[in-house]
C-alpha cells in the first residue's frame, strides 16, 4: 500500500472515561475532507488525533481503531516516517531541538526518504506567509517565536511530510494567519482535521465532531441552515482581523467599530 | 528464562517502560533488579505494583555498570530461583558510555524525546550495541521533531529497531512487548558475555574480558550479596 492509494481512513468507536461505547458506528475521512474537533478542554479532542497520528489498534487510552482502506494498516504507517500518511501539527508552539531551520528541515526531508534541496526553500517562503516576522534558515529552531515554529510546522506538514491527512491541533492560538492557512491547504487537496475552539474554523468544515468526557458525542454534518450564521461570522472575522493588524502596527482605533450582526 | 537489559540516561523514562513491560506481559513472570548509587525506590514500588520478586543494589564507590556486570550472574541464578520467566535490569545510566547489554538478552535503550538533538550522539555506544530504542515523552514533541530525532537515532544506528512512545499511557509499547515476546531465552549462563567493552579502570573487565561474573575477574569486584568491594588476585 502507497500513499497514493489512501481512499479512506475509518475510525471504529472506543469508550468514554466511564467506559461506555462511543455514540457512532465508524467515522470515515477520505482525502479533500474538512472535519473540526470540537469540545470543552479535557473532552478527548487531542487524543482523538493522536489516536489516528499514531493508528490505534485498541492500545491508547481511548481504545479505538483506526483502519485504513478498511483494515488495519501496514506497520511501516506507523513506524516509518517515509511511510507515514499521517502529519500532526500538534499544539506545541516550542521546538526544543537546537538546530538551524535549514538544518531541521534538511534531516526531516531525509528522513521522509526525499532529498530534494529546494524543498527547503520553499517551506520557508510558505511559513513566512502564515507568520509576521519572517523567517530565515540560518536562525536556530529554538529561537523562533511560538508563531513562528507553528507556521514553519504547517509549512513543513504541507511540502515536506506531505502527506494526505493533516492534523492540526489549534492552529488559530499561535497569532498565525489561520486564513491563509485554511486556504492554501485546501488548495492541496487533503483530508483535513481541525481540533479547534474556533467558531468560523469549526463551521467551515463539512463535518463537526463534537466530544465530551473522552468520547465522541455527536457527529454534525451541517445541512445549509448556517449558511447565515457563515456569512456573518466571515464579516466578524474580516472586521477584527483589520483591528488585530492595526493594533500590531502600532496604530489607534478611533472609528467606530461596525455592530452589524 | 529472558534477560531484558535496560539502559538510558537518569530520569528517561528507563522505570516507566518497565512498568509498561511487566503490566502488559503480566503472563510473563518477571523479576526486577534496579542498579543504582547511592538511592533507589524502584525495587519498591515495582513489588508493591506487580507483586513480583524485584530488588536492587547499590554499587557504591564502584562504577554503577560495573558493579552490574559484577552481580549480572547471581542475579541470573536469584531469578531463576525465585521461578521467574523473565528477568529485567534497570541501569543507573551515569556516563553514557558504558553498555550493559550482553549477549543472550535483549538490550533496551532508553531515551527521552526532549533531551536535545545532540543526545543520540553523546550516548552512541548506549545505542550502537541496543536492540531497540525506545522514546519516550512523545506527546510532548511535534510529529517533524519526533522525526528529526529518529533520524538522529538512525544515524548512530541505520537498523536500531525504534519504538516511541508515551511510556506513562502506553502508546506504542505494543511493538516493544512484541519484542519481547519473541525475545530469545538465555541458553547457558554460563557463557554469557558483554556485547562492548566499558571505559573502566579497576578490574579485567577493564582490559577487555568480556565474561559476567565476579568469578570470573580479578581487580575490585563485588557480589549481589553484600555491600563490601573486594579485591581479587596477585
Amino acid at each position: 500500500m502507497t500513499r497514493e492509494e489512501i481512499r479512506e481512513i475509518t475510525i471504529l468507536p472506543g469508550k468514554n472515561r466511564q467506559g461506555k461505547e462511543e455514540f457512532f458506528d465508524e467515522i470515515t475521512i477520505r482525502p479533500g475532507d474538512t472535519l473540526s474537533i470540537v469540545g470543552p478542554t479535557g473532552s478527548g479532542k487531542s487524543a482523538f488525533i493522536n489516536d489516528i497520528e499514531i493508528f490505534a489498534n485498541r492500545d491508547t487510552i481511548t481504545g479505538r481503531t483506526i483502519l485504513v482502506n478498511g483494515s488495519l494498516p501496514p506497520e511501516a504507517f506507523v513506524r516509518d516516517p517515509a511511510a507515514k500518511p499521517v502529519a500532526l501539527i500538534t499544539q506545541n508552539t516550542r521546538c526544543l531541538c537546537d538546530l538551524s531551520v535549514s538544518d531541521f528541515l534538511r534531516m526531516h526531508l531525509s528522513s521522509r526518504g526525499c532529498m530534494n534541496e529546494s524543498c527547503i526553500q520553499d517551506t520557508i517562503l510558505l511559513a513566512n506567509q502564515f507568520t509576521g516576522e519572517p523567517i530565515t534558515g540560518t536562525v536556530r529552531m529554538t529561537s523562533l517565536s511560538g508563531g513562528q515554529t507553528r507556521s514553519l510546522m504547517v509549512a513543513d506538514a504541507i511540502l515536506i511530510s506531505n502527506t494526505p491527512i493533516i492534523l492540526l491541533d489549534e492552529v488559530e492560538n499561535a497569532g498565525i494567519f489561520k486564513e491563509k492557512v485554511i486556504q492554501v491547504l485546501r488548495q492541496h487537496h487533503k483530508a483535513l482535521l481541525f481540533v479547534t475552539h474556533d467558531p468560523l474554523v469549526s463551521l467551515l468544515s463539512d463535518r463537526r465532531i463534537v466530544m465530551q468526557d473522552g468520547a465522541v458525542s455527536r457527529v454534525i454534518v451541517p445541512d445549509g441552515a448556517e449558511e447565515k450564521a457563515i456569512r456573518q461570522m466571515i464579516s466578524v472575522e474580516t472586521m477584527i482581523g483589520q483591528l488585530r493588524e492595526m493594533i500590531r502596527a502600532g496604530e489607534m482605533i478611533t472609528a467606530p467599530l461596525p455592530v452589524s450582526l | 528464562m529472558k534477560l531484558i537489559i535496560i539502559a538510558g540516561p537518569p530520569s528517561a523514562g528507563k522505570t516507566a517502560v518497565v512498568r509498561q513491560i511487566i503490566r502488559s506481559l503480566s503472563q510473563i513472570r518477571a523479576a526486577f533488579l534496579k542498579i543504582d548509587v547511592v538511592c533507589a525506590t524502584e525495587d519498591e514500588e515495582i513489588r508493591e505494583e506487580f507483586c513480583i520478586p524485584s530488588r536492587k543494589i547499590y554499587s557504591g564507590d564502584l562504577c554503577p555498570d560495573h558493579a552490574g556486570i559484577m552481580i549480572l550472574d547471581d542475579a541470573i541464578t536469584w531469578a531463576i530461583k525465585e521461578g521467574s520467566d523473565m528477568l529485567v535490569v534497570e541501569s543507573a545510566g551515569l556516563c553514557l558510555r558504558c553498555t550493559p547489554y550482553t549477549t543472550q538478552s535483549l538490550g533496551i535503550v532508553v531515551l527521552s524525546a526532549i533531551s536535545g538533538i545532540q543526545s543520540p550522539a553523546k550516548m552512541a555506544p548506549m545505542i550502537a550495541l541496543a536492540d531497540i530504542a525506545v522514546v519516550t515523552r512523545i506527546d510532548l514533541v511535534s510529529q517533524a521533531e519526533k522525526e528529526v530525532f529518529r533520524e538522529k537515532i538512525r544515524g548512530i544506528r541505520s537498523d536500531i529497531d525504534i519504538v516511541e512512545t508515551n511510556a506513562v499511557q502506553g502508546t506504542g509499547m505494543r511493538y516493544l512487548t512484541r519484542s519481547i515476546e519473541t525475545a530469545c531465552e538465555i541458553t547457558d549462563p554460563s557463557s554469557i558475555m558483554l556485547r562492548g567493552i566499558p571505559p573502566l579502570g579497576v578490574c579485567t573487565v577493564c582490559i577487555g574480558k568480556k565474561n559476567i561474573g565476579w568469578k570470573n575477574h580479578s581487580g575490585v569486584l563485588r557480589q549481589l550479596d553484600g555491600d563490601e568491594l573486594m579485591f581479587r588476585g596477585d
